[in-house]
């Protein structure tokens, strides 16, 4: 977990990397495997779900002093419901195009256990900014999971990718809607459950074999420059 | 300001208070929050509702405000809930009723909004929420496929009874490759539908909807 250390550099690459909530500590799989049926879908659940990490982070970090150890578990999901449901309320009244997609897995950010997780081992120790900062690195970090995953599943499972992102980010966005694959009738199986676990094992292991070399490739780089002072 | 937080913390009524305060704090961001965006929502809702009649009643068939407009028919062949029955009209003159219809799909209930005329016949039905398999049962949204659009036009006597199935069962009805159930269940409701127009016909045309 966290070392607490909150230069920038350091938060910002726990969060999108080393740290990452869904490829390295394994955490919040339940959004990871439900929602990304569609890269749409993830993108979605991840923005909304950095927003809340960072509201919930600066509102714990805020009254830490205030929160005693004893009662900091009930403190904070009654913070974190409530912004979440403040979330709610505000995208359903304003953002409605994006309410209608993502409805159903907005009140779910609650349940998340990264938010927790966060509030318990970053913003309860650090201040209000580095804290906020957290929240969205790791925020940003899911994201990039959830759409990647969902990218896979949808390439392979129904040959597009990013269908109906212009109903989550506006007409604007049309130009990501694209057909990979014309005239295919989909592989069932990967937009089903068994192809959210099938694709998380894979981009697990992928994500091992791109640490494994880049430290093999830090490794020989100081054996070389061992090598060079002798 | 911490000598004193430090001292206050270390009695056990503290902690009580504390999240007691946090709560109330809650609350009130809450309540704020729901009174200031109910007005919004509430317009989003009647817009959402407005677009889905829209969607089954072609708006030139009518001059008036369907949300304003509704009766409430109690069926028992449609639940134990009444059903609100929308009634479009041009002028002074009955041009159709907008009503929702539902079925048991593969996995859970499918709900369908429905149009019909004065001559029991269908201007149009959607798919307002299912729950089916994707990629197999979900060619019931218009979205995604064109099927539904083919029940524009039809009515209690064309097709006939037997008619009003899927092909696997004898009907005139294209199932899905994969999917059967689906399709089963949306035309079974769309019949239910029929068969309920048809019998509340004469109320719901002479009906006064209250303005």
């Amino acid at each position: 977990m966290s070392s607490g250390s909150s230069s920038f550099k350091t938060i910002s690459y726990d969060g999108l990397w080393g740290n990452n909530v869904a490829f390295a500590q394994q955490l919040a799989l339940c959004p990871l495997l439900a929602v990304t049926t569609s890269a749409t879908n993830g993108l979605g659940m991840g923005l909304s779900t950095a927003a809340v990490m960072m509201l919930s982070n600066g509102a714990v970090s805020a009254a830490r002093k205030l929160i005693t150890p004893e009662i900091r578990i009930p403190a904070f999901i009654v913070l974190i419901a409530a912004i979440v449901t403040v979330a709610d309320m505000l995208i359903n009244a304003y953002m409605h195009d994006l309410y209608k997609v993502l409805g159903l897995f907005i009140p779910l950010i609650v349940t998340n256990c990264v938010v927790l997780g966060r509030a318990e081992s970053f913003a309860f120790h650090n201040p209000v900014l580095p804290s906020m900062l957290d929240g969205l690195m790791m925020g940003l970090g899911f994201t990039w999971a959830l759409t990647l995953m969902g990218a896979c599943r949808e390439i392979i499972g129904s040959g597009t990718l990013f269908a109906y992102a212009s109903l989550l980010l506006g007409d604007a966005f049309k130009f990501l809607e694209m057909v990979i694959i014309h005239d295919y009738h989909g592989y069932l199986l990967m937009i089903l459950p068994p192809g959210g676990f099938l694709m998380m094992g894979f981009l697990l292991a992928g994500k091992r074999l791109i640490d494994a070399r880049l430290e093999r490739a830090a490794h020989s780089a100081s054996l070389v420059q061992i090598q060079g002072h002798a | 300001m911490e000598a004193f937080l430090k001292k206050m913390q270390e009695y056990v009524g503290y902690h009580s208070v504390m999240l007691g305060l946090i709560g109330l704090a809650a609350s009130i961001a809450l309540a704020y929050s729901s009174v200031a965006t109910a007005p919004a929502i509430a317009k989003v809702l009647a817009d959402d509702k407005k677009a889905s009649l829209a969607q089954v009643m072609p708006e030139k068939l009518h001059d008036n405000d369907l949300l304003s407009s509704s009766v409430e028919v109690s069926d028992t062949n449609m639940g134990t809930a009444p059903v609100k029955v929308y009634i479009a009209r041009q002028g002074t003159s009955f041009s159709g009723a907008v009503f929702e219809t539902s079925g048991s799909g593969y996995s859970g209930t499918i709900r369908l909004i429905m149009a019909v005329d004065g001559e029991g016949k269908i201007l149009g039905v959607r798919v307002l929420s299912h729950t089916e398999t994707p990629g197999l049962g979900d060619k019931i949204e218009v979205l995604r496929d064109p099927w539904i659009t083919k029940f524009n036009g039809l009515s209690l006597s064309n097709p006939d009874e037997k008619g009003w199935h899927v092909k696997k069962d004898g009907g005139m009805f294209d199932q899905f490759s994969g999917a059967t159930i689906t399709p089963r269940a949306v035309v079974k409701a769309i019949k239910q539908g029929l068969d309920f127009f048809n019998a509340h016909r004469q109320e719901l045309l002479t009906s006064t909807p209250a303005k």
